[in-house]
């Protein structure tokens, strides 16, 4: 992507975002939402996040999309830690210090 | 209602604000480094922090733009990850909706996750707090997390450019997007979604960058919020 299409995102990417925050209360005021437009929106993020992760966990770009079995094993340490403590930042630490471990393990 | 009360709202924000730096710092010098790492220059990473701040969907725009998926599909992507922030503005109108336009256009480019938890949180507990001691303790909130947001990018982009590459940086990414993903994996419709979305991500691997997760996506959400529906029904 060249730089002019990399500010066509930041700058489109900015405008949608603010249009989205500012919807209701600038624009819509207190109309109600339907319930299931309201549940559709609740699952965007845990419906897009696995879909990014799947593609750059099985075949990464570092190894020419070849599995690497250090960066599995230490997306699953991750993914467990994130589980177990709710932590986003430990789950990021966590993860960092496996996959240092497991890439000098398996390395 | 007198300055004193909007003074001391504001303070309060500030202080329901602080703790959230040790979430912001680290998470946005994250973004700056694996923005720099992935050949952004220094403006383009700070204009993301400063026009989106939205971590999720900057991390989300990266990720597109490092498989060199269509500029449109990108930015549908991302936005749909910040599609959540109409339930935000949706949720804040009862408190802050009688405000003057220029006010609820600040409050609207400075809610975020943590503004918005920490305001709607505190909104609920007080119901006596009048518009302007509202006002006055969401703009305190932003406080310390907004503009920090902004400086721990830059740090991050900085600190970027000198990290060598045995760093294994390539991998921050996905483990990232790990890390966020697994607290939202409260519910049975939460992880029905989550494992649809890894299915049909990786069954539509063959087609074009972005297409495939846009899908996969969308087949995703309506997993969810049906399960939920059905869990409902049955509860």
């Amino acid at each position: 992507m060249n730089g002019a299409e990399v500010w066509i995102v930041i700058l489109a990417l900015g405008a949608g975002t603010y249009l989205i925050r500012f919807s209701f209360l600038g624009l819509i005021g207190s109309r109600r939402l339907p319930e299931f437009v309201l549940r559709l929106l609740r699952y965007t993020p845990v419906a897009l996040f696995p879909g990014i992760i799947a593609p750059l966990v099985l075949s990464p770009a570092a190894t020419d999309g070849q599995f690497d079995p250090a960066r599995g094993l230490a997306a699953l340490f991750t993914l467990g830690v994130a589980l177990v403590t709710r932590n986003m930042l430990a789950a990021i630490a966590a993860g960092a210090a496996s996959l240092y471990t497991f890439l000098w393990l398996l390395g | 209602m007198g300055a004193t009360t909007a003074k001391s709202a504001f303070g309060q924000g500030v202080l329901l604000g602080l703790p959230f730096i040790l979430v912001i710092v680290p998470f946005g010098a994250l973004f700056g480094v694996v923005a720099t790492e992935a050949g952004l220059n220094l403006w383009a990473t700070m204009g993301f922090s400063a026009l989106v701040i939205a971590g999720a969907a900057q991390f989300t725009a990266l990720s597109l733009m490092g498989e060199d998926a269509a500029t449109w599909l990108v930015i549908v992507t991302a936005l749909a990850v910040n599609l959540r922030m109409a339930m935000y503005s949706a949720a804040l109108v009862p408190h802050l909706g009688a405000a003057p336009l220029g006010q609820r256009a600040c409050a609207a480019y400075l809610l975020v996750d943590q503004t918005f938890a920490a305001a709607s949180a505190t909104y609920d507990q007080r119901p006596e707090m009048d518009l302007r001691a509202k006002l006055a303790l969401f703009f305190g909130i932003a406080t310390p997390i907004v503009p920090l947001w902004y400086v721990s990018s830059l740090a991050g982009a900085l600190l970027g450019a000198s990290i060598p590459e045995a760093w294994a940086l390539d991998f921050a990414l996905p483990l990232t997007f790990i890390a966020m993903l697994g607290p939202m994996l409260r519910t049975l419709a939460h992880v029905g979604a989550a494992l649809v979305s890894i299915a049909l991500s990786l069954a539509f691997a063959g087609l074009p960058a972005g297409v495939g997760l846009l899908l996969a996506g969308g087949a995703a959400m309506v997993t969810g919020a049906l399960i939920e529906t059905w869990s409902e029904r049955r509860a």
